[in-house]
């Protein structure tokens, strides 16, 4: 799974070593970047409903790497942007946060990932107690949401792939929405809620 | 033409592009003007025009590569990414092609594109080429001014646009199966704009006949314009009063206007385009008036309010 995850990387590197990434590869890596960076979000919210739904509790296990890897790519994107498209250019990066819709809410989405990426460790998660802990990380969706309302609004008029991801974070977190009436419905002693409370 | 079926060619096997060309000036200098005349089959792309003069229309920017002009192009009939066009254009059959040039003028006529071709003397000239979304190239395009076609077929004093209408054909292009833009195609000009020496009516780049995603057989490079303003593989040149609402200004009215000058002081609504990424170059570089045609172009639009006109 972990190599599998670096498949992505190893293939921009490749390309950008033999050149092969076309006419524009500094765009061709950014968008590459984010691209990873939306999916991984996506599969690390699939990963409570699958477990759930598979009935393999064993999967929250790899949730913590995927959720890295999401802010790994997101960190590779950022950089990208800030050192290979602007260079620096601190003005026009401001710029583009204050004045370009979606990057003023793509930057925000980067950033609300650096604590859950800081916070991941057991360490942390023993620090911060569960309770706190869960509380912080469930600012994953915010992030994914704004990410997905990153990309429909970078496309310019065919938005056929941001579409296919808002559909598949839709149904992530409406399944979170069923399971949480329903934990309601039934009152608190429930076997969703304890598999909720380890979800987190 | 780069078709997916042919034969893998090792790279050794393949001549330099210079001692391709080197030879292919050598054939053109023993053949003689006569053969050029002649054009004894239809021309397709990658083929050499003949009698193309050089002209003063040089930069000191360098070329976009060929390779990469004709592998990164925004054309929607072929598909909605830059690499796509390159690979499913070739479904596009360029001949017989015809272009009828009809409206508010005295001698409307339905042009064979060969005959087209032969209307004025082709020209080589280099032209910087700035797209909305923030990237350019330089180009050296084939072709002849506008106004050589727009004065033979004489506008009427109704005649205040031109519009372009790029074909409409789903089978031959594949894109125009979704319902991603309003086809066809539609662009459009000012008398003034049209009729500008700038404004160029293209056959071929490179030398060569336009390869199929860059707009064969026939298109328009306006060079102080955003690209989107240069219509491609045109069938349909309509002289008309009233101002043309163009596709991409009916999809997204707040985004893309009808003058599309290039202009770094008026920020597209969803990025600046104070600067450009030229293609093959790490830095972004400055993007200037007019795409730097300010000198030849600015009268054009002397008293207006270009944020309005955007």
């Amino acid at each position: 799974m972990f190599v599998a995850a670096l498949i992505p990387l190893a293939r921009l590197a490749a390309g950008a070593a033999l050149g092969t990434l076309g006419a524009n590869p500094i765009e061709k890596i950014i968008r590459t970047t984010g691209y990873w960076t939306l999916s991984f979000l996506l599969i690390t919210l699939a990963v409570t409903p699958l477990r759930i739904v598979l009935k393999l509790p064993r999967l929250v296990r790899l949730r913590r790497m995927l959720g890295l890897f999401a802010f790994f790519y997101g960190l590779l994107h950022f950089t990208g942007y800030v050192v290979l498209d602007q260079f620096f250019d601190w003005p026009a990066i401001l710029k583009d946060i204050a004045k370009r819709p979606f990057i003023t809410v793509g930057f925000p989405s980067f950033v609300l990932l650096i604590p859950l990426a800081v916070t991941s460790t057991d360490a942390m998660v023993r620090r911060l107690g569960g309770k706190c802990w869960r509380r912080l990380h469930r600012l994953v969706y915010v992030s994914a949401i704004g990410g997905v309302i990153h990309y429909l609004w970078l496309v310019k008029k065919d938005i056929s792939d941001p579409l296919r991801f808002t559909v598949l974070l839709t149904a992530l977190l409406g399944f979170r929405a069923i399971v949480l009436l329903r934990r309601r419905a039934r009152g608190s002693n429930s076997t969703v809620l304890s598999d909720r409370r380890e979800a987190g | 033409m780069r078709k997916t079926s042919s034969p893998r060619i090792a790279p050794s096997e393949i001549t330099p592009r210079d001692l391709y060309h080197d030879r292919r000036r050598f054939m053109q200098a023993a053949a003689g003007a006569a053969a050029a005349a002649l054009w004894p089959h239809w021309l397709s792309a990658g083929e050499k025009l003949p009698g193309v003069r050089k002209t003063d229309h040089v930069l000191p920017d360098a070329l976009t590569p060929f390779e990469d002009v004709a592998h990164y192009n925004n054309f929607y009939e072929f598909g909605t990414d830059k690499e796509t066009p390159s690979r499913t254009a070739g479904s596009l059959k360029t001949r017989p092609w015809t272009v009828s040039v009809e409206g508010e003028v005295q001698k409307p006529k339905l042009f064979d594109v060969d005959d087209l071709l032969k209307l004025a003397p082709l020209e080589e000239r280099i032209y910087r080429l700035r797209c909305v979304e923030g990237w350019s190239m330089v180009v050296p395009w084939v072709g002849f001014p506008l106004a050589e076609l727009i004065k033979r077929v004489e506008p009427t004093g109704n005649a205040k646009f031109v519009e372009f209408i790029t074909l409409y054909d789903p089978a031959r292009m594949p894109g125009q199966k979704s319902s991603v833009l309003d086809w066809p195609y539609r662009e459009a000009l000012r008398l003034d704009e049209a009729m500008h020496p700038l404004t160029l009516l293209v056959f071929g780049l490179y030398g060569e006949v336009l390869p199929n995603q860059n707009g064969a057989p026939v298109r328009v490079v306006v060079p102080w314009k955003y690209g989107f303003k240069s219509a491609k593989s045109i069938v349909r040149i309509r002289f008309v009063e009233q101002q043309p609402v163009s596709t991409w200004t009916r999809a997204v009215p707040s985004e893309y206007g009808f003058y599309a000058n290039v202009n770094p002081q008026v920020d597209h609504p969803r990025w600046s385009q104070a600067k450009e990424r030229r293609l093959g170059e790490f830095f972004k570089r400055p993007t200037l008036m007019f795409n730097g045609y300010a000198e030849q172009v600015a009268h054009l639009y002397a008293g207006m309010d270009l944020k309005k006109f955007f």
